[in-house]
């Protein structure tokens, strides 16, 4: 699969003009879909429109979004993790029964979520490139040993919302500079890894590595070693993510976060990032998790059972990674047609 | 099987051409029976077999068009979701007062027709199958709970749940083993003797090569998820029996336990290579850990550990073993490593900068 970066610039001018404006604005014209069908829905249900709606809407995704982030980080290699929602899970649960004993501070809780996540993101990490495993199929294990080792650890105990300190869990209604913590959360996340994508030999190594590893290894760029730390990352992403959890539902058993990874590896798909590796933007896949978080919120705000929300995330999967395909191959054309005049 | 029907197409020996994987599995499990036994004095009777056979037959029954699937050099996530459509629809239409002579066949349409929509997307449209049997996964979920939402049907008739947990009249054997057993003979005769199997393996391992070859390969990839649909289906009219009851998260998380039978059965993830006597053996292995396991008194979600860690050893185990082999035969010859062997770009002469990042 050519990559479309080095594709489109060629492509400027010609038939595929608008398309690869469009494919290059992604983050974009997901935006201008929102603000269209946010119009829509809220003449239907005018409580859409309401600040507790929206910013309800916007916390829930920005948990979604941070560990969208490091799924992005992965897939830009080539790569997948389907642990994530695992990892999330299990930070959650330890995260919850260590305040629930009271053993740790509410800041300890957090450093050592997110230091577990690191860690299970660095077993990942290892076993992909130590051993050469498929990352399908060494996360495929690990999704199942980090969710039996949540079984496992929490048997069949709940930790109340009671349980938590209550300072804790109010920190999700807080606000910073009138947003949302979370969502200035996932915003700074999103910046600093944007930065790092942009300015850092790493964010450069990883998208080299992604779009084309044999020319990633003729310039000497050790891959494995970049496969290792983007899993690594996307492991404590995903442990900052279960934190979030924590704090935003409260009620914490062994079953936290089942199905996540759909809505993660959705969100990244929708955001843009190409799954063969080497293109998008972090930020595309934290405004894929927005979108998904918005239409979910607006189809039952307009009278959708929930029991659609399943379908209509496979069908936005499967839209995305076709209007994916085929803007690529028609700038493609594009592009071999302008060098052939 | 003997050695001259699939000349190019076996996995690499791990150890000099003396062990098979095959015969690593046999192996496993001897082992697992014995240890099986040490547990409990029942286990080795034959009624005991005859529950852990039916308790895993419909992931095994899957498992026979995943390991074409794969072998093509795809996959299908989207099994269990359609089980689950498929569990769902039946008792959708047999509520509504269908009769199941006309509901069973109707349902494996559906599953075909899911999987025609998994396999053109796939193979006409050139999109990759991890992601779109990831879209599919959650639409045939979700198109499963809007058909029968949280309710569970369960007024069958006895003749159609006998055929999910009776046995074969005279003997223990469950129904659902002879389908799995008629099957896996079936595959194994197309995949193993036929041309429509050495396709499928030249697909896999070289799609580019095989279509300048003549080989239909966008054809043959679509049948291949219709196949996977239909036969997911069935699997998923087989829970239902079982159970007696139609749900419509009926299957929920069993296509991990199908890719690890799959990939344990020595099927190689990346495609072309792999057998079907491999994957019953797996199939074997699995369901016999899993009883000895339930003996054992481990609660079946601590079993998922055990599964997850097979699923990643079944990859480290041959990979480690071939380099090892690789390793030691270069060793003995005295030659220096070939140049594609080494990661590049770890070896081929970093300068300084590079170490530092």
């Amino acid at each position: 699969m050519p990559d479309p970066v080095v594709a489109m610039p060629n492509a400027t001018r010609g038939r595929g003009s608008w398309l690869s404006a469009v494919a290059r604005q992604r983050e974009l014209s997901l935006l201008a879909i929102m603000f269209v069908l946010g119009g829509m829905v809220s003449i239907a249900a005018p409580q859409f429109l309401t600040s507790s709606n929206l910013s309800q809407v916007a916390v829930q995704a920005s948990i979604i979004a941070v560990a969208a982030v490091g799924e992005a980080l992965v897939i830009l290699t080539r790569n997948v993790d389907l642990s994530v929602e695992a990892t999330i899970g299990l930070v959650a649960y330890a995260v919850a029964r260590l305040l629930e004993l009271k053993a740790v501070s509410p800041i300890e809780a957090m450093v050592i979520g997110v230091a577990l996540g690191l860690v299970l993101g660095l077993v990942n990490g290892a076993v992909i490139t130590l051993f050469k495993v498929p990352s399908i199929v060494a996360t495929l294990g690990t999704l199942s040993i980090f969710r039996g080792i949540d079984y496992l650890v929490a048997g069949s105990h709940q930790v109340p919302v009671a349980g938590l300190p209550g300072n804790f869990t109010s920190a999700s209604s807080g606000s910073f500079l009138g947003l949302p913590i979370f969502v200035v959360i996932a915003f700074v996340i999103v910046l600093v890894g944007s930065a790092l994508m942009r300015s850092t030999r790493f964010g450069r190594q990883l998208y080299a590595v992604g779009s084309n590893p044999e020319a990633a290894a003729v310039l000497g760029i050790r891959s494995r070693l970049v496969v290792f730390t983007a899993f690594a990352l996307c492991g404590m992403l995903a442990g900052v993510a279960g934190v979030m959890w924590v704090i935003e539902y409260g009620t914490i058993n062994g079953t936290a976060a089942t199905g996540v990874v759909l809505s993660v590896v959705a969100a990244v798909v929708v955001g843009g990032v190409n799954i063969f590796g080497g293109s998008g933007s972090l930020a595309g896949a934290a405004i894929g998790a927005l979108f998904l978080g918005f239409i979910a919120n607006a189809l039952i705000l307009v009278g959708l059972s929930q029991f659609w929300l399943q379908a209509i995330y496979g069908l936005v999967i499967l839209g995305a990674v076709s209007a994916d395909a085929l803007i690529l191959r028609r700038v493609q054309q594009a592009t071999i047609e302008q060098r052939a005049r | 099987m003997s050695a001259s029907t699939a000349p190019v197409v076996r996995r690499r020996s791990p150890a000099g051409g003396l062990l098979r994987w095959e015969s690593l599995l046999v192996v496993a499990l001897a082992g697992l029976v014995v240890l099986g036994n040490a547990l409990s004095p029942f286990f080795l009777t034959a009624g005991n077999f005859a529950n852990l056979l039916s308790a895993l037959m419909e992931v095994a029954i899957m498992a026979l068009p995943m390991t074409l699937v794969i072998i093509a050099g795809e996959i299908d996530l989207s099994v269990e979701s359609m089980a689950g459509l498929a569990s769902s629809l039946l008792g959708f239409l047999w509520m509504n007062g269908v009769p199941l002579w006309l509901a069973i066949p109707l349902v494996l349409l559906v599953g075909a027709l899911g999987g025609l929509l998994n396999g053109l997307l796939i193979a006409r449209g050139g999109l990759p199958s991890l992601v779109v049997t990831l879209g599919t996964l959650a639409l045939f979920r979700g198109m499963a709970l809007i058909v029968l939402g949280p309710d569970g049907v369960s007024d069958f008739p006895t003749a159609f749940t006998a055929f999910g947990f009776g046995s074969v009249p005279g003997t223990l054997i469950p129904w659902p083993f002879v389908v799995f057993v008629a099957m896996a003979i079936v595959l194994a005769i197309v995949l193993h003797r036929t041309w429509i199997g050495r396709q499928v393996y030249a697909i896999g391992q070289n799609s580019g090569a095989a279509r300048y070859s003549g080989v239909r390969v966008a054809r043959v990839k679509i049948s291949l998820f219709v196949l996977s649909g239909l036969v997911s289906a069935l699997a998923g009219i087989i829970l239902t029996a079982r159970l007696n009851t139609a749900r419509a998260d009926a299957g929920t998380g069993l296509t991990l336990t199908v890719v690890t039978i799959v990939l344990l059965g020595g099927v190689n993830i990346f495609g072309g290579s792999g057998t079907i006597p491999g994957v019953v053996l797996a199939v074997l292995v699995i369901a016999v850990m899993q009883n000895a396991l339930r003996l054992a008194s481990v609660t079946v979600q601590v079993q998922a550990i055990a599964l997850g860690l097979l699923l990643i050893l079944s990859v480290v185990i041959p990979t480690s073993a071939h380099q090892a082999k690789s390793a030691f035969d270069r060793a003995r010859a005295g030659r220096p490593p070939p140049a594609g062997s080494v990661g590049q770009g770890e070896r081929s002469s970093p300068t300084k900068e590079e170490e530092q990042g």
